[in-house]
């Protein structure tokens, strides 16, 4: 099975690894040739660099018979029209899109787009951990 | 007429000028704080200061009552696609336009149903492809939604066409000759018009005709 991870960041490059370590045959993209060195030194998949909106380079990367899509560039936007393009341009089954905004997130997934929300995730799990503590019962004499 | 403006640039800014002038209600946002400020103090209140990717901003500029056109003329492609979809899918704005600042973009812009679009780079080169016909046959107009495009030909003395009669050519279905100029003058096309040396035909023809139009009247070059 084939993946494709668009952004090469902190993100993109622990997802690149832990998929190829789980057996898909992954090809990373990045618009610096430095994000080659995040993926470490055994690194045996692809790697292509290029704008995520560049088509000759989606193409080079496999995008055509990719079975997912992981995008995660630093830019929100950026990744709402990458993953629009690969869902509909090219017709990947699965993909995956970071949003940092939960706005626009929440917008995109209202319309069928995959968006995983980071920030989102942050504001839940802090606001559950604070109430945790409150349900405790109180120690103070 | 309702508008509200995405990106206080040289477009969105003079647009905002000489909508203001023509007597429309305008919003305009711009993000950049020096920007801002020297917008502010020509169109004051008008201004608003945000990123217009944000729907929280645009919800500021009132894109829910909604305006009657929308435009995202920033210098990002990206950010012109996103407030277009926000507008149009999200808020029922009837009318967006967006600029496409990398024509490469453009295929993407279409895919996503942003159908009005402009783009500089491609306005220039249309003009120049005028002064400086490639392949004999000039696009003048093209009409996305319809799929047609308006093209100039100017008939040679070499040309296939050339000195047959409008109705005796076998034009590719999907195309139709509009007039001929020739002498200073424009006459429509009837089935007894007769191609000359020196004729520009106006037609109207479909994208995937076009080809073939060029070939019936000018030849394989």
């Amino acid at each position: 099975m084939k993946a494709v991870v668009i952004g090469c960041g902190r993100t993109g490059s622990a997802v690149g690894k832990g998929l190829a370590a789980d057996g898909w045959d992954v090809t990373a993209v990045d618009e610096s040739e430095d994000a080659l060195g995040r993926l470490g030194p055994d690194w045996r998949g692809g790697f292509v660099v290029g704008h995520g909106l560049d088509m000759t380079m989606l193409e080079r990367a496999g995008v055509s018979d990719a079975d997912a899509a992981v995008v995660s560039t630093d830019g929100d936007n950026t990744n709402l029209v990458i993953g629009q393009v690969l869902q509909k341009r090219y017709g990947i089954g699965t993909v995956v899109v970071r949003v940092l905004d939960p706005a626009r997130a929440r917008f995109y997934a209202e319309r069928g787009l995959n968006t995983v929300c980071p920030t989102q995730t942050a504001i839940s799990v802090l606001r559950d951990a604070v109430n945790a503590t409150q349900l405790e019962p109180s120690t103070t004499p | 007429m309702y508008v509200v403006i995405a990106g206080g640039g040289k477009v969105g800014s003079n647009v905002t000028r000489s909508l203001l002038e023509m007597g429309h209600e305008v919003t305009l946002i711009e993000q950049r704080p020096d920007r801002f400020a020297r917008l502010e103090g020509e169109f004051g209140p008008v201004v608003i200061r945000g990123d217009a990717t944000e729907i929280s901003v645009l919800e500021r500029a009132g894109i829910a009552r909604p305006p009657e056109l929308l435009l995202a003329v920033t210098g990002d492609d990206e950010d012109n696609l996103v407030i277009s979809q926000i507008g149009k899918e999200g808020y029922g704005v009837g009318k967006a336009i967006a600029r496409v600042n990398d024509p490469r973009n453009q295929a993407h812009f279409d895919l996503l149903g942003i159908t009005q679009t402009i783009c500089a780079t491609t306005s220039v080169l249309g003009l120049v492809e005028h002064e400086v016909p490639e392949h004999g046959m000039v696009r003048l107009l093209e009409l996305q939604r319809e799929g047609l495009e308006i093209v100039e030909v100017q008939i040679e003395s070499g040309s296939p066409a050339a000195g047959s009669r409008a109705g005796g050519l076998s034009l590719p279905g999907g195309s139709r000759l509009i007039s001929v100029f020739r002498h200073g003058r424009t006459e429509l096309v009837e089935p007894g018009t007769v191609m000359r040396p020196g004729d520009q035909v106006l037609a109207v023809v479909t994208h995937d005709s076009a080809p073939e139009l060029r070939r019936v009247l000018l030849g394989a070059r």
